[in-house]
C-alpha cells in the first residue's frame, strides 16, 4: 500500500460532479503534480486531502491511517496557499512558531526549530519582519517554513507560484523541489502550468473533468499521452488528418504520402480518417537525416522567441508549428516561402481517440 | 471657481458644526457673571452623583462591548465563512434596533423579564443590569457589527482560517490568535461607539430605574442653566477622546498600517 492513498474519491457540490472516481497512491517522499485546466477537480482533490472538503464517497488513507472523516486539524498535514496566507498580525517567525505553539512544542525547541527553517528557506535574519514588509516570493518562502515547521506527513501546495512574476516562480520552484527532496516529504502540487509541473514532479496526474486522464512520470506523460486530452493540454501540439492505407502494415496517406507508423497495426479500417499528432520539436523546417517523412509547406507565421524561433507553416491546409534554434548569423526565413518539412514517422503519435 | 466653491463648501460646513459648538462652549464658561470661569465643570465634577451614573454608566459600557464582541465577532466571522447566503437576513436583523424605538424594546422587555415572569430579570438590580447590558447590545448591534464585518472583509477570512486549520489550530484559537487580531481596530471602531451609546442613553436606563449617566444628564437638564453645557462638552470630550483612541491605535498597529 502507498503512503498515501486515495481510493474512488468523489465529490459533488448540488448535482455537480466535480471528482469522480479518483483513485490514486503516492509513495513516500514522491512529489506528484495534479494538473489540469480550471475546474477540472484538482484543487478539490487537494482540498479533500487537506480535510477542507469532506469526500462524497471514497477513502483518503495516510501511512495506513483512515483519514477521511478527520477534522483538517487532525491530520498533520502542511499546506501552501496561492495567496500566501500568512497571519498578518504576526512576524516571520511568529508565523513559522504557530503550528508548533499549536502544539504546544517547548519554547526552547520552537525558536531552534524557527531559526532551522528560517535559515532552509535562506531568510534567517528576517525574522523579526511583518509579512507586508516582504516581497511575494519571500512571502511564500515563508509560507513554505510555516507549513514544515511541524513537521507535517504530507506536504499539499495549492498553486504557490501563481501570484508570482516568471523569474521568481521558475527560481522558487527549484527551491521548494530542493527543499521537498532534502526532507523526503510526501507532496502533492496542484497547478494548471505544464512546464511547472514537468520541471519538478516525480509523477504528474492529468486531470479533466474530475477524471485522472493519465497518471505518469514528465516524460511518459508528454511523449506518450494516451489521450487526445492529454496530448493537447500538455505541451504544444500538431494534429494531421490522415486517411488509412493499411491498417495492418501502419501505413496512412498524408498530404499525398503514405507514411509507415511505427506503430501497426492501427485501430481503424482501411480508408478511415485519423488523426495524427506531432510536437513542434520533431518537426524539421527543410529536410534532414533520419526524418523520412517530407511535406511540402508554405510558411504561415514566425514568431521569435529568443533562443527559439517558432515557425508555423501551411501543409496542405493544415498549420504546423515547428521549432528551430535561433542562429546569429542567419535571420528567420520569410513568411510566404515555399519549402518543405521533414519528420520522423517513429515520432508520430496516433491518438487513441481519433 | 471651483476651488472656490469647494472652499466655501468647507468653510459652511466648518461654521455649520463649530458655531454651536463654540456658543455651547462659551456658555457654559460664563456662570460668574461678567467673566469666564470654569465653575459649572467644577460644580459638574463636584456633584457625586456624577461620579456614580458615570462609573456605574463605564461598568455597563464594558459589559456591553464585551458581551457585543463575544457574540458579533464569532457571528459576522461564522457568517462570512460558513454562510455567505445569511448575510442579508443578518444585516437586516442587526438593522433592526435602528428601527424599533428604544421605548418598545424596554417596553418588552419589562413585560417578558418582570417579576411575575418565567425570568424574572427585574426582581433585583443584578437583573436589571443584566437586562438593561442586553438592551444597550441590542442598541450598539448596527454599529458593532457593521465595524466588525468591515474588518473582516479587509481579510481573507476562508484562506487564513484554512492555513491556521491545516496548522492544527481549532476554533477558538483561530478566532482568538488569528481572526480577533487581525480585526482589533474595527472592533475598537466598534467598541467606542458602543461607549459613546451607553455614556448618552436616557430611555432605557430611565425606564429600568437604574442610576446611569444618561437619566443624570437630563436631571441636570431640567434642573440647572449652566451645568447642562458643561456636561455636554465633557461628553463631545470623551467622544472625540475616543476617536483619537481608535487613530492611536491604527497608527500603531503595524500589520493595520500594511493593510491600508
Amino acid at each position: 500500500m502507498a503512503f498515501l492513498e486515495l481510493t474512488n474519491l468523489e465529490k459533488t457540490f448540488g448535482s455537480n460532479r466535480v471528482v469522480k472516481d479518483f483513485s490514486l497512491g503516492i509513495e513516500k517522499g514522491e512529489f506528484v503534480s495534479l494538473l489540469g485546466p480550471s475546474g477540472c477537480g484538482k484543487t478539490t482533490v487537494l482540498r479533500m486531502v487537506a480535510g477542507f472538503e469532506t469526500p462524497t464517497a471514497g477513502a483518503i488513507r495516510i501511512d495506513g491511517q483512515d483519514v477521511t472523516g478527520l477534522r483538517a486539524n487532525a491530520r498533520n498535514i502542511g499546506m501552501m496557499f496561492q495567496a500566501y496566507a500568512l497571519f498578518p498580525n504576526m512576524t516571520v517567525a511568529d508565523n513559522v512558531a504557530f503550528g508548533l505553539k499549536v502544539k504546544g512544542v517547548p519554547r526552547a525547541e520552537r525558536e531552534a526549530r524557527v531559526a532551522e527553517m528560517l535559515r532552509l528557506i535562506g531568510l534567517p535574519e528576517m525574522g523579526g519582519r511583518f509579512p507586508f514588509q516582504l516581497s511575494g516570493g519571500q512571502q511564500q518562502r515563508v509560507a513554505l517554513a510555516r507549513a514544515l515547521a511541524p513537521r507535517p506527513r504530507v506536504l499539499l501546495l495549492d498553486e504557490p507560484l501563481s501570484a508570482l512574476d516568471a523569474k521568481v516562480r521558475v527560481s522558487l520552484r527549484n527551491e521548494i523541489r530542493e527543499i521537498q527532496r532534502e526532507l523526503g516529504i510526501t507532496t502533492i502540487f496542484v497547478t494548471h502550468d505544464q512546464e511547472e509541473a514537468m520541471s519538478i514532479s516525480d509523477r504528474i496526474v492529468v486531470m479533466n473533468g474530475g477524471i485522472a486522464e493519465q497518471v505518469g512520470a514528465p516524460f511518459q506523460i508528454y511523449n506518450q499521452p494516451t489521450t487526445r486530452f492529454v496530448a493537447n493540454f500538455v505541451g504544444t501540439l500538431n494534429s494531421l488528418s490522415a486517411a488509412v492505407v493499411s491498417p495492418e502494415a501502419g501505413q496512412v496517406e498524408v498530404a499525398g504520402q503514405v507514411v509507415t507508423l511505427a506503430k501497426a497495426p492501427i485501430p481503424a479500417r482501411k480508408g478511415d480518417r485519423v488523426t495524427l499528432a506531432l510536437r513542434p520539436e520533431a518537426v524539421r523546417f527543410g529536410r534532414e537525416a533520419g526524418r523520412e517523412v517530407v511535406l511540402p509547406a508554405t510558411i504561415a507565421e514566425v514568431h521569435f522567441l529568443g533562443s527559439v524561433i517558432r515557425l508555423t507553416v501551411d501543409v496542405d491546409g493544415t498549420m504546423v508549428a515547428l521549432d528551430t534554434f535561433n542562429r546569429p548569423d542567419q535571420p528567420p526565413p520569410p513568411i510566404g516561402l515555399d519549402s518543405e518539412i521533414s519528420f520522423a514517422a517513429a515520432d508520430v503519435i496516433l491518438l487513441s481517440d481519433a | 471657481m471651483k476651488r472656490l466653491v469647494a472652499w466655501a463648501a468647507f468653510i459652511g460646513g466648518c461654521l455649520y458644526f463649530l458655531l454651536p459648538l463654540v456658543g455651547m462652549t462659551e456658555f457654559s464658561l460664563k456662570m460668574r457673571r461678567g467673566e469666564y470661569s470654569f465653575d459649572a465643570y467644577a460644580r459638574v465634577f463636584g456633584d457625586p452623583r456624577f461620579w456614580e451614573t458615570f462609573g456605574y454608566s463605564l461598568t455597563l459600557a464594558a459589559a456591553t462591548i464585551a458581551f457585543g464582541v463575544l457574540l458579533v465577532v464569532p457571528t459576522a466571522y461564522w457568517v462570512r465563512l460558513k454562510l455567505p447566503q445569511a448575510r442579508p437576513v443578518i444585516e437586516f436583523i442587526t438593522l433592526l434596533p435602528l428601527v424599533i424605538p428604544a421605548i418598545v424594546i424596554v417596553f418588552g422587555y419589562i413585560r417578558l423579564y418582570n417579576t411575575s415572569s418565567w425570568l424574572p430579570l427585574t426582581g433585583s438590580a443584578f437583573g436589571t443590569d443584566i437586562l438593561l447590558t442586553m438592551g444597550y447590545a441590542t442598541l450598539a448591534l448596527p454599529y458593532m457589527y457593521r465595524a466588525v464585518d468591515t474588518g473582516l472583509r479587509t481579510i481573507d477570512v476562508a484562506t487564513l482560517t484554512e492555513a491556521a486549520q491545516s496548522l492544527g489550530a481549532g476554533w477558538f484559537t483561530i478566532l482568538a490568535r488569528i481572526i480577533l487580531p487581525n480585526v482589533l481596530v474595527a472592533v475598537l471602531s466598534g467598541a467606542f461607539l458602543t461607549l459613546a451609546i451607553v455614556i448618552g442613553e436616557f430611555t432605557m436606563a430611565a425606564l429600568l430605574n437604574r442610576p446611569a449617566f444618561g437619566p443624570f444628564m437630563q436631571l441636570l437638564g431640567a434642573n440647572r442653566a449652566y451645568e447642562p453645557p458643561a456636561l455636554a462638552v465633557i461628553a463631545f470630550a470623551i467622544t472625540w477622546g475616543c476617536m483619537g483612541l481608535i487613530q492611536l491605535v491604527t497608527r500603531f498597529s503595524k500589520h493595520e498600517r500594511a493593510k491600508a
